[in-house]
């Protein structure tokens, strides 16, 4: 790998792990200097390298420069410290020695409670992501303010509020106690699950941030998977249902970057061996006796990498939608089950169906219905997509309506 | 809702039609956001204790429709609740009855 490429690329692998071993060794107030040594750490390997050659083993290069810049910090500290209290230089002394550990088993470690740290319900679900996305993905706010299609300055402001809130909350950086493991779990699970929906239904056109957002959600997931403390069966079911949409990632899209429908995807695109892992994953799930909504969420997704539209597919389909919304409702769920339904019982079924959910200012709902009317009353069809039309906030979703729209002529 | 034991009066095959039918019941309700909580009760091992603490078997003697499960709703009223019961399979047979009940000291719960 040339120098230019090197060092954007470690910045991505390394960044995360220099900064959650750091401000873990610090507390999470000092989060900043964490950030800012390893900033600097990268700084000096790019105003070296280029003259002394790239070190043998980059990444050890980093942890040391790192570590070293880490010391001097923390003796600064102490030496500021000792003129308060001998006492507590001798019982410090041997903390800022051996307190620095870039061993894999501590970088692992430091990530994952990094992640019960950021993960707080205390702050918003999009502060939780974009932290995240900084501090355990190594994103730079720039490409932040892309993801969110937003500006870097937003960024900056919403990331500082965050970090000062979970400050003054005196969040530490550590495994929760087994008692509460399960509802922090909860917690992380939905900003991963979050995370993974940014990358897969964005409006962002920005085809290789959205692959990055999916496959950083899946690299944190599985992170957590492996681990004996948080490796439950959600954990993986969450994982499966990931892998499961993912394999679907190079279907989805066209080569002019616009969205492919289910129904019109080239499943001879659709990424067997991502199939493979999910199914793995979901198998792993059905242990213990809990039924989690990302169990339901992954049977259903494996059900979408069936390609047969059989009426045994559609009616498994169905019960799990129906299940899920009894577990937790969202509109789209609702939507989601009742094209089911015109699956199973038909369109006029479903038609009376549609018209109790009553989302009148969700556009996917008159696109629904829309589907449903079609070839029934072409005329009340298009009454509902041009709703749809009117609601729809994307580009592509206005061109996906349009495109249905002119079919009916 | 109130019906008889439908393994008495039907095959397995029938059962686990109606079992779907129940369940595309209660994922319509659901769909609406109107789903609070469900409880099928079991017709096996049923006991009833008298005013006098004798204990027998099964709740049935005269009444073959007996309780045999129970769904929470949200809805803006008790007719709004009726509609949904008018979906529920048991009705199927006849005899069955749905009961509508407003909880007690449950805002917005009926």
């Amino acid at each position: 790998m040339k120098q230019q490429e090197l060092i954007p690329h470690l910045f991505r692998t390394e960044y995360r792990k220099i900064v959650s071993v750091l401000c873990k060794r610090f507390g999470f107030d000092q989060i900043e200097i964490a950030e800012d040594i390893t900033a600097d750490t990268f700084l000096a390997a790019s105003q070296t390298w280029p003259y002394k050659g790239i070190p043998q083993n980059p990444v050890a290069w980093l942890y040391f420069v790192a570590k070293n810049k880490a010391k001097n910090h923390l003796q600064r500290n102490l030496v500021f410290e000792s003129k308060v209290s001998e006492e507590l230089k001798r019982s410090s002394d041997e903390a800022y020695e051996t307190g620095i550990d870039l061993s894999p088993q501590n970088i692992n470690d430091s990530q994952l409670q990094m992640m019960f740290a950021i993960c707080q319900p205390s702050i918003s679900q999009e502060a939780q992501i974009g932290l995240s996305l900084r501090i355990l993905c190594g994103f730079g706010i720039e490409e932040i303010a892309n993801a969110f299609l937003s500006s870097k300055e937003t960024i900056n402001k919403r990331l500082f509020r965050a970090k000062e809130k979970l400050r003054k909350e005196n969040v530490k950086i550590e495994f929760p106690g087994p008692a509460e493991i399960d509802e922090r779990l909860g917690s992380v699970l939905t900003t991963l699950y979050l995370l993974f929906n940014e990358g897969y239904y964005s409006s962002s056109q920005d085809t290789t941030i959205r692959r990055d957002l999916c496959d950083e959600a899946m690299r944190l997931c599985t992170m957590l998977v492996e681990n004996k403390l948080t490796g439950k069966p959600e954990v993986n079911a969450l994982l499966a249902l990931m892998y499961f949409q993912a394999s679907r990632f190079n279907a989805r899209i066209d080569q002019n970057g616009e969205l492919v429908l289910y129904d019109d995807q080239d499943t001879n695109l659709w990424d067997a061996e991502l199939i493979s892992k999910g199914a793995y994953f979901l198998n792993c799930a059905t242990t213990g006796n809990t039924l989690s909504q990302y169990h339901i969420q992954a049977a259903i997704a494996y059900w979408g990498t069936q390609k047969a539209d059989t009426p045994e597919k559609w009616k498994n389909v169905l019960q799990l939608y129906n299940q899920l919304l009894q577990l937790e409702y969202s509109p789209i769920a609702a939507l989601n089950r009742t094209y089911a339904l015109s699956k199973t019982a038909g369109k006029e079924a479903a038609i009376i169906e549609a018209e109790k959910l009553k989302l009148s200012n969700n556009h996917f709902y008159y696109t629904l219905l829309g589907e449903l009317y079609t070839d029934i009353d072409n005329g009340i069809a298009r009454q509902h997509f041009q709703n749809a039309l009117a609601l729809a906030r994307t580009q592509t979703d206005k061109q996906i309506i349009q495109r249905k729209i002119d079919c009916l002529a | 809702m109130r019906h008889e034991d439908g393994s008495k009066i039907a095959s397995p095959e029938q059962m686990q039609e109606w079992m779907k039918q129940t369940m595309d019941w209660i994922g319509g309700i659901a769909a609406q956001n109107k789903f609070v909580g469900g409880t099928g009760l079991l017709f096996a091992d049923a006991k009833v204790v008298h005013h006098n603490k004798m204990v027998t078997d099964g709740p049935f003697g005269e009444i073959k429709e007996t309780i045999g499960g129970f769904i929470t709703v949200r809805a803006e009223s008790a007719e709004e609740a009726a509609e949904f019961a008018k979906g529920c399979p048991v009705l199927q047979g006849e005899g069955n009855t749905m009961e509508v009940r407003r909880i007690h000291k449950n805002e917005g719960g009926h």
